[in-house]
């Protein structure tokens, strides 16, 4: 027999032929009705509260905004120090997202993006309730090694992507793209439980929140 | 019904890490003694028990989505067979490989030769129960095969030549000294100004890291959940780690346990909500990677998945010792155990220690090679009230007890003392003459409230452990018969 059929028969003998199914009481929140500026301001406070950096922006000024991201998380005075060549985007950010001189992910190589500092990328979901960005692998969002390999992460957020809780974030989303949930910077609480940010993941994430 | 009666085996020895080789209470004994261990336990133990209750207790229907996954799991098991079925074809139509292993030997040999196929000799790891069940890196040794550990804490333990001692934080016995005295020693070219503090250990395994991720072939994982109806995959982490062995590989292959199956995408709203909270304390741990097969032009372009027995079809047998099979990895009931938080995660010998393990292992191992185990817990419930998915460990426990006492056959002292006091019960002569005789015993208690602890055998057995009362100068009956005569 092979080892799929002696599992799969190993299971049958253990269940036995009665077997019922439980029902599975579904009493948990699944929407949220707080209106749309207390979940932005809850978002901000989320993910705040895991040490990244939120700043807000109108509409028509996100590309200022994606600017003065870039000058918190590489650590340089405002509109300058930082080389626009050392930042990628993802292909699908739109122009009007972009600080001049930036690099478009070319499909090099994965490995190739760890010479970048900083990524620029848009979000498929923002969830409140958990402070979580949702990152899709479309051309909005890029593939999954931009957002991992640069050392900054800049997300753009606009307002109608924000949802209260986690079971209307995976209700937006399509189960087979490759999925990446982020909620600040990369962490680790391996060291007596405590938690330290920045390990192997982007060290610092700033979120540029458009409302 | 029992996996034994019903021919079904459980995991084999001479493999894998689900058996130690001293009995808990021998183990235990030794753990006690080391002051350092259970400071470094207590410390832990209790930051992460006070993060676990603030971010539970902000959650207003925490009590529903327990509910929820409880029900969502067992109604999981009832149609196992169907689930893995259909979770198969999903990965299979999306271009991945499905494997089934019977167990840990014929995981680890499908795992060695898909990497021998790659023609790489080294893969890196993100942590992973699963592999450090069946003893996945020492089998990959044994083939030329390095495997490096990427999570912190378990690159700790292997830099260490350490064995884990907690599902969660492997290395939770070490503090930061500890910890920064691993680095100096093992890492080539570390800083030698390194010091203690967490943040530049966290940057010192970055860098020690870093170039093996950048050249890394082949990753293998492990899985917190897999959808049935989407073929999608889960892995919670914090560090980045996982997401660099899940993404830049050109191979990935996935060892699940078959009971981590869940049925439908919407079953995840509730697992992604009760497990962060319960494990790190967090509202959300930093990164989860959900995917489903291969994404062509994103991530591993070839991806295995090794569906993995070893002893849970036999835990499946036991109607109410499959509730274990629940357990989606949180260890919050290791951080509120009281025998784990004195003892330490070695003492139980096998990978799961702590609460579950002690319902796990035996299970899994069947109970004759983990017979210390379902006694390792004074059952206070502590661990089934922080439980997500409120699986009744006690009862468990308990259960299993029975079941350890039954496959005895009567054998030890204590059965044979029991076996005895039931004659005396039963005969009113002998039990007048069994209580004078332990009247006698009160010579050894000298006037204290319980008998000394170092008791000749087999009574030490009993009182290592446990106080024995000093039997009253006179018996109850014999009380009655001189005042009221017989
Ligand atoms: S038994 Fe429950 S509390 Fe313990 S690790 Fe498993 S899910 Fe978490």
């Amino acid at each position: 027999m092979s080892a799929r059929d002696e599992v799969l028969s190993r299971i049958r003998t253990a269940l036995g032929d009665r077997r019922p199914v439980p029902d599975v009481p579904r009493d948990h929140r699944t929407t949220d009705d707080r209106p749309p500026d207390e979940l932005l301001d809850l978002l901000t406070e989320r993910v705040e509260d895991y040490r990244a950096t939120v700043l807000r922006c109108p509409p028509d000024a996100v590309t200022p905004a994606v600017v003065a991201a870039l000058d918190t998380g590489l650590g340089a005075g405002v509109g300058a120090g930082w080389d626009p060549a050392s930042v990628v985007v993802a292909p699908g950010v739109p122009d009007a997202w972009r600080p001049d001189g930036v690099a478009t992910d070319d499909g090099r190589p994965a490995v190739g993006l760890a010479a970048f500092a900083a990524s620029v990328t848009g979000v498929a979901v923002a969830i409140a309730e958990t402070g979580t960005l949702v990152l899709d692998g479309s051309p909005l969002c890029g593939r999954r090694a931009l957002s991992l390999l640069p050392d900054c992460l800049v997300c753009v957020v606009e307002a109608g992507q924000v949802v209260g809780e986690v079971p209307e974030g995976l209700g937006r989303l399509d189960p087979v793209a490759p999925l990446t949930m982020v909620s600040g910077p990369s962490a680790t609480s391996d060291i007596e439980l405590q938690r330290v940010e920045g390990v192997h993941g982007p060290r610092t994430l700033v979120v540029v929140l458009v409302a | 019904m029992t996996a034994v009666f019903l021919g079904i085996p459980t995991a084999p020895p001479g493999v894998g890490h689900l058996r130690g080789d001293r009995s808990f209470p021998d183990a235990a004994r030794d753990a006690l003694r080391d002051g350092q261990l259970r400071a470094n336990l207590g410390h832990a133990t209790s930051t992460i028990r006070a993060k676990r209750a603030a971010v539970v207790g902000e959650v207003p229907d925490w009590a529903e989505l327990r509910q929820a996954g409880k029900a969502i799991k067992a109604a999981t098991m009832a149609r196992l067979d169907e689930h893995l079925l259909e979770l198969e074809t999903r990965v299979t139509e999306r271009g991945g490989t499905v494997h089934w292993a019977r167990d840990a030997a014929e995981a680890n040999r499908i795992v060695t030769e898909l990497v021998r196929a790659t023609g790489a000799d080294e893969v890196v790891k993100v942590k992973s129960m699963a592999t450090q069940e069946i003893g996945l890196n020492e089998a990959l040794e044994a083939a030329g095969i390095a495997a490096l550990e990427t999570d912190l804490a378990e690159l700790i333990v292997q830099l260490g030549e350490d064995r884990p001692s907690h599902i969660l934080v492997p290395a939770i016995h070490k503090n930061r000294a500890e910890i920064r005295e691993i680095f100096a020693r093992t890492i080539p070219g570390v800083d030698p100004s390194l010091t203690d503090e967490p943040r530049r250990l966290a940057m010192a395994a970055r860098a020690h890291l870093r170039e093996r991720f950048l050249r890394a072939r082949v990753a293998i994982s492990g899985a917190n959940f897999a959808v049935a109806d989407t073929g999608t995959l889960a892995v919670v982490e914090s560090e980045g780690n996982g997401r660099m062995c899940l993404t830049l590989p050109d191979t990935l292959i996935t060892v699940m346990g078959i009971e981590k199956v869940v049925p439908t995408w919407r079953d995840l709203e509730v697992f992604l909500q009760l497990l962060p909270r319960s494990s790190t304390g967090e509202r959300m741990n930093p990164y989860t990677s959900l995917w489903a097969g291969v994404t062509p032009g994103d991530g591993p372009q070839e991806f295995h998945l090794v569906l993995l027995d070893n002893g849970r079809t036999a835990v499946l047998a036991d109607e109410i010792g499959r509730e274990a099979l629940h357990c989606i990895r949180c260890s919050a009931c290791l951080n509120v155990c009281p025998v784990y938080e004195r003892t330490g995660g070695h003492a139980y010998g096998s990978v799961y220690p702590g609460p579950i393990g002690a319902v796990l292992s035996p299970q899994l191992t069947g109970v004759e090679d983990n017979a210390s185990l379902p006694y390792a817990s004074s059952l206070c419930g502590a661990c089934y009230d922080v439980c997500p998915v409120a699986i009744d460990i006690p009862s468990i426990l308990v259960h299993l007890r029975a079941e350890h006492v039954e496959a005895q056959q009567r054998r030890t002292p204590e059965a044979a003392a029991f076996r005895a006091l039931a004659r005396a019960m039963s005969h009113p002569r002998l039990w007048r003459l069994a209580q004078r005789a332990a009247g006698l015993g009160r010579f050894l208690a000298r006037g204290r409230p319980t008998m000394p602890a170092s008791l000749p055998p087999p009574a030490s057995a009993w009182t290592r452990s446990r106080d024995l009362p000093t039997p009253p100068r006179e018996t109850f009956t014999a009380a009655w018969a001189r005042e009221h005569g017989s």
